[in-house]
């Protein structure tokens, strides 16, 4: 079987501690929580920490604080499950919830993180392969190589967002809070992710991810669809997020349609917002919506399902995200 | 379930066996019962020990360096580093294992560590063994191997055209390692006789097992200088012969347990380098040694489908009937033969026996390309041909406007029939499964009658209950079976029979159990081991209920002789009168008049010595006389049917299975429980191979797997399965053990050419191709809006130097089942 490297494994009880140990480890620190991510791509050799920092039994990063009212803190170190299960945020943040459902399988929810989720590393079948894999593609840009194969030419990495849950919060405008020895920050979701798939956080190595702000549940409703092969296991090979502001049934007043799973980043699709907003998602705005995330939507050949199929989906799956918008389907 | 219990069997055809009177399917008190599976508490509480849970003092791990390079010559192995490494012990490379061996004799063309060349991106190329995994994992990268790369070859057709450089020094020509022509009956008036003649063409993706439990060997080279090696195999007996080979040890000098097996599906049927190497890494180092693979060494393994593209030329009277079939396969193999030439056969074997074919020809040729090898999986070279002859006749049943399913009840090969290639069919249940589906399924308010996005699509197939021939020729039994009665009345079975799952072992509790009188329960199995218990050819081919059975019923049936005889004496009743049941031996006239099992057998061990008994089997001579008649012969074929129904997303392509009905006639159930078990199971299977599943490399990036990963090879998981309706039809075998038929491989076989046709009558558009992509179906839909051609799939093959054909005159036509003296044509 594929072994883990050796590495040092440190485990703080404060999330000030925790900055500290990652202050001291430098670059070769990493963070873990559920490890569900980081510890096969160890195995793998794609990420060779030689510190590795336990944040998963921090307190202070396991609360779900507040409400639909004023707002909800979810602590970064929240498992999935306990996230999916959770009252408020079933009541108040459905598609919160039915977004973090769709994550992989139920014991690997049980194991990781809303956290971890937020700042899954970019994926691509090319880099998601073990070492002696990647050996005999000369390895890739991304881990120990100087090529991107998905696209040789190209000077950046185009391993893809594939969390479930990035696109969601970068639609419905989440927040997040990041914790190092210099200080605290809160940041959009919206901001946060970088179009490179070796680079794709703002965020310094030394910050750690706290605590998730989703903004007050009143005047907008949202949803997410995903395109992945099976009913289980699956990362998005697209995603589509949808966030519509105003009253159910009555006029959009704003709109965010944001595209996962084809990018290094998640890709907001402006155009299709704008078609949505003063409309009331009739059949002919929810069109116009769906072909300007289809126009804009360039998956490359570095995940499940043909590059182009993935663009075609983009049609149907955000026809289908708004028409449930519109028909009152999203809670 | 559904049952049609109008057959008795008791295994009387079999000649020789010195069988008392028969008992009624009533009398049977075993066999045909629901029993648990004589392991099955062990598996379910963690207990069964696997390969990998073995743990001996003192072992040492195993680590093998695969090549990174898809072919290219080794310049030079250097093995120092990795040596000088602490707690390393020993490093081989091929030159230490330069024997040459294969599971075929035809194909002996694998070593255990690659000698002068790679031909894969996985080919085995060095070893270590180190004091753990860790350091074994580290040494093995201080391996330092220079390669002189080669061009890959990547596709057949590449294969076909590519003189230089070949992967193999044998072969038929280029990089062709096989091709076959057989032509049996007048081939023109077949088709002269047709009302239409179709030719369509097919793919079918490669695809491979996945079995849960990763490939494992331990080898203990003790210090009597005997070997005892430890597998997760499916062929015991093979790798014994292997290892023979290749250490150049006596074969007496062996001995290979196969471990509880985690799953095989015919990938764990070969000898494997991995085996050989642990048994060469305890020789030198006089320590136990134990490898495990990775799941994606699993993947280099392979041996699994192979891809097959296939031209199928059929003529079709009005009525459905077949006047001719023309068919040919291209195969692509891989980097070795493996199972290859057998493979490639059985590509063209089978078509024959589910209806009538009255001239047939088949053409088949085996590439050899930069890729795993291919193997047997789970139907062996069947399910590729059975996918194209089942979508065909769905289109020939359109193109006649005749119900498939009727037209196919219409013209089914006839029990104890002599097929035109040789085939002896007995016992055949196709029709009555046919009508179980039909009937189950409501498909004549289904078919043709939901509406648009949904549909119903039907396919049968048939598949053999072991092949007819060993894989190396010799006149032995393939099965033995020897029974020891203990004067405490215990029962021990052994035998060499592989227990992969399938509940190999328990069918021979059960089988002895029924004959003794006694419980299973009471019953010990040992099986599997080369010193311990005769040989049985292994867990392949669906042959070993059909043939352990056999030999259990042989020795049962004479211990219970001795038994008998024995308390004939004591109670002075005719030994005809004594029954065996309820552990007890009695009198059937004064059931109170009789002795315990335990005290029959003290009797019997007092009148004869020590009791034991054994049995064996040979499968009956198959009247095919003609080079190739090796491949398809049974002593029986198991006949399966499914209706499939679909539901189509016209938006995403997605194909949805929400049900399937299946029929398999099972000849007779020894434990329906676990008849529908391997049912159940090869639906699932089914769906994976016709959805989804598939083995693909990037031919423009070294041939490189795409994505050897549990997570990335897409199989279905429990929510993709659909809700299966089996019906066990129970149409007794003369040559069966109770008249029992395989059920391990057959019922996978409809599940893909059904799907495909469902699909077209959900959407009408034929997907001629596995796996049935939503890529492949949005694209057949975009064709059929366009006007085009409403189909997805190839649309040639290549055209190759076919050898001249080997003719053989059908049985209808006088023939012998010999070549016909061929006639010298000068062009």
């Amino acid at each position: 079987m594929m072994r883990l490297p050796k590495f040092a494994y440190l485990v703080p009880k404060m999330v000030g501690e925790a900055a500290r140990m990652m202050g001291e480890a430098g670059p070769a620190g990493q963070f873990v929580a559920g490890g569900t991510d980081l510890y096969p791509n160890m195995k793998r050799r794609q990420q060779t920490p030689r510190t590795v920092i336990s944040v998963g039994r921090l307190q202070e990063l396991r609360r779900i604080e507040g409400d639909g009212r004023e707002g909800l803190r979810i602590g970064a170190g929240v498992s999935l499950t306990e996230l999916i299960e959770h009252p408020v945020v079933n009541r108040d943040y459905p598609s919160v919830a039915r977004a973090a459902r769709l994550i992989s399988t139920p014991t690997l929810r049980n194991m990781g993180t809303v956290g971890g989720n937020l700042l899954l590393d970019t994926r691509c079948n090319y880099y998601d392969q073990n070492f002696e894999w990647r050996k005999g593609i000369n390895f890739c840009l991304k881990k120990d190589g100087d090529v991107c194969w998905v696209a040789p030419g190209s000077a950046k990495c185009w391993a893809v967002q594939s969390s479930d849950l990035v696109p969601l919060m970068v639609a419905i405008g989440a927040r997040l809070r990041l914790v190092s020895t210099v200080g605290d920050r809160l940041v959009e979701a919206r901001g946060f992710y970088n179009d490179d798939g070796i680079d794709y956080l703002r965020k310094r190595p030394d910050e750690l991810l706290a605590e998730i702000h989703l903004p007050p549940a009143a005047g907008w409703r949202a949803v997410y669809k995903k395109l992945r092969r099976r009913g289980a296991f699956d990362f998005p090979v697209l995603g589509v997020a949808a966030r519509v502001d105003g009253a159910d049934g009555g006029a959009v007043e704003a709109a965010r349609v944001v595209l996962g799973g084809i990018a290094p980043a998640p890709l907001e699709v402006e155009a299709a917002g704008a078609a949505l907003t003063g409309s009331t998602l009739d059949d002919e705005t929810i069109s116009a919506a769906a072909e300007a995330c289809y126009l804009r939507a360039r998956p490359l050949d570095n995940t499940d399902h043909l590059m182009n199929y993935r663009k075609q989906m983009a049609r149907p799956f955000v026809l289908r995200a708004l028409r449930e918008l519109a028909e009152g389907r999203w809670q | 379930m559904a049952t049609n219990n109008g057959h008795e069997g008791n295994g009387r055809g079999r000649a020789g066996l010195d069988g008392e009177g028969a008992k009624t399917p009533q009398d049977l008190k075993v066999v045909g019962k629901p029993f648990r599976k004589v392991d099955a508490r062990s598996k379910c509480v963690g207990a069964t020990k696997f390969a990998d849970d073995i743990s001996l003092p003192r072992m040492l791990y195993c680590k093998i360096l695969r090549s990174h390079v898809p072919h290219a010559r080794i310049k030079s192995i250097d093995c120092s580093k990795a040596l000088a490494l602490p707690g390393v012990h020993a490093c081989i490379t091929g030159k230490d294992l330069p024997v040459p061996y294969g599971i075929l004799p035809v194909s002996q063309d694998e070593t255990a560590l690659c000698v002068e060349k790679v031909r894969f991106i996985g080919d085995p190329v060095a070893a270590v063994a180190a004091v753990d995994e860790d350091t074994a994992f580290d040494a093995m990268n201080l391996i330092e191997v220079e390669y002189e790369p080669l061009a890959a070859v990547a596709t057949i057709e590449e294969a076909v055209e590519t003189s230089e450089p070949r992967i193999h020094e044998y072969g038929d020509y280029n990089n062709v390692h096989k091709t076959v022509h057989l032509e049996f009956g007048d081939m023109d008036e077949g088709f002269g006789e047709a009302d239409v003649v179709r030719e369509d063409t097919f793919f079918y993706e490669g695809n491979t097992h996945l079995p849960m439990e990763q490939h494992a060997a331990v080898a203990h080279f003790d210090a009597d200088g005997k070997i005892t090696l430890w597998s997760s195999t499916q062929t015991p007996h093979y790798v014994h012969r292997a290892l023979a080979k290749t250490l150049q040890m006596p074969a007496a000098h062996i001995r290979v347990i196969a471990t509880p097996n985690g799953g095989g599906f015919g990938g764990k049927s070969d000898p494997f380098n991995h085996e050989i190497v642990v048994c060469e890494l305890s020789r030198r180092t006089k320590r136990p040694v134990k490898v495990t693979l990775t799941r994606e060494e699993v993947f280099y393994c392979h041996r699994g489908r192979h891809p097959v593209l296939m031209k199928s030329r059929i003529g079709v009277k009005k009525d459905g009937s077949i006047t001719a079939l023309d068919f040919q396969s291209f195969l692509d193999g891989g980097a070795y033969g493996s199972y290859g030439v057998a493979s490639t056969f059985y590509t063209g074997a089978l078509q024959t026996v589910t209806y009538d074919v009255p001239r047939y020809r088949f053409r088949g040729l085996r590439a050899f390309t930069n890729k795993p090898p291919c193997g047997p999986k789970r139907g062996h070279g069947t399910p590729q041909p059975r996918f194209a002859l089942e979508v065909q006749l769905d289109k020939v049943a359109e193109e006649l406007k005749l119900d498939p399913a009727e037209m196919r009840l219409k013209h089914l090969v006839k029990p104890d029939t002599v097929t035109a290639n040789y085939l002896r069919v007995g016992s055949i249940g196709l029709g009555a499964c046919i009508e179980k589906v039909v009937e189950g399924s409501d498909w004549k308010n289904k078919f043709k009658k939901l509406p648009e996005g949904r549909g119903f699509g039907i396919a049968c197939s048939s598949y053999i209950c072991g092949a007819g021939l060993p894989i190396y020729w010799n006149s032995m039994p393939h099965s033995g079976v020897q029974l020891r009665l203990d004067r405490q009345g215990g029962v021990c079975v052994q035998c060499g029979s592989t227990d992969i799952g399938q509940g190999s072992d328990s069918v021979l509790a059960y089988v002895v159990a029924e004959i003794l009188g006694i419980d299973p329960f009471d019953i010990r199995v040992v099986t599997a081991d080369t010193d311990l218990t005769p040989v049985d050819l292994g867990s392949y081919s669906s042959r070993v209920t059909l043939m352990t059975g056999n030999a259990a019923i042989q020795a049962a049936e004479r211990a219970r002789e001795l038994l008998a005889k024995a308390v004939a004496e004591k109670l002075s009743v005719p030994v005809d009168n004594l029954s065996f049941a309820e552990r007890r031996v009695f009198d059937v006239e004064n059931p109170e008049v009789g002795v315990s099992f335990a005290e029959a057998v003290v009797l019997a061990e007092s009148k004869f010595g020590t009791i034991g008994t054994v049995g064996s089997y040979v499968p009956p001579r198959a009247p095919g006389r003609f080079k190739g008649a090796g491949v398809g012969p049974s002593p029986a074929y198991s006949y399966s049917v499914a209706v499939a129904e679909v539901e189509v997303d016209v938006e995403t392509g997605y194909v949805n299975v929400p049900r399937i009905w299946v029929a398999h006639d099972i000849g007779k159930s020894i434990n329906p429980m676990l008849v529908m078990g391997q049912v159940e199971g090869s639906i699932y299977m089914g769906l994976g191979e016709a959805l989804m599943e598939e083995m693909v490399y990037r031919e423009n990036r070294n041939v490189v797997h795409k994505f050897p990963s549990l997570l990335e090879y897409k199989s279905p998981t429990t929510l993709e399965m659909c809700d299966v309706f089996t019906y066990l039809v129970e149409d007794a075998d003369p040559n069966g053990p109770f008249g029992a038929k395989e059920v391990g491989q057959g019922p996978l076989l409809p599940v893909m050419p059904a799907i495909a046709n469902a699909v077209y009558d959900a959407v009408g558009v034929r997907i001629d191709e596995v796996p049935i992509t939503p890529e492949k179906v949005l694209a057949a839909l975009r064709a059929k809006r366009q006007g085009k051609d409403a189909r997805f799939g190839p649309t040639r093959v290549p055209s190759p130097d076919w050898p001249d054909p080997l003719k053989v005159l059908t049985p209808a036509e006088g023939g012998d089942g010999k070549e016909m003296p061929r006639v010298a044509v000068h062009s």
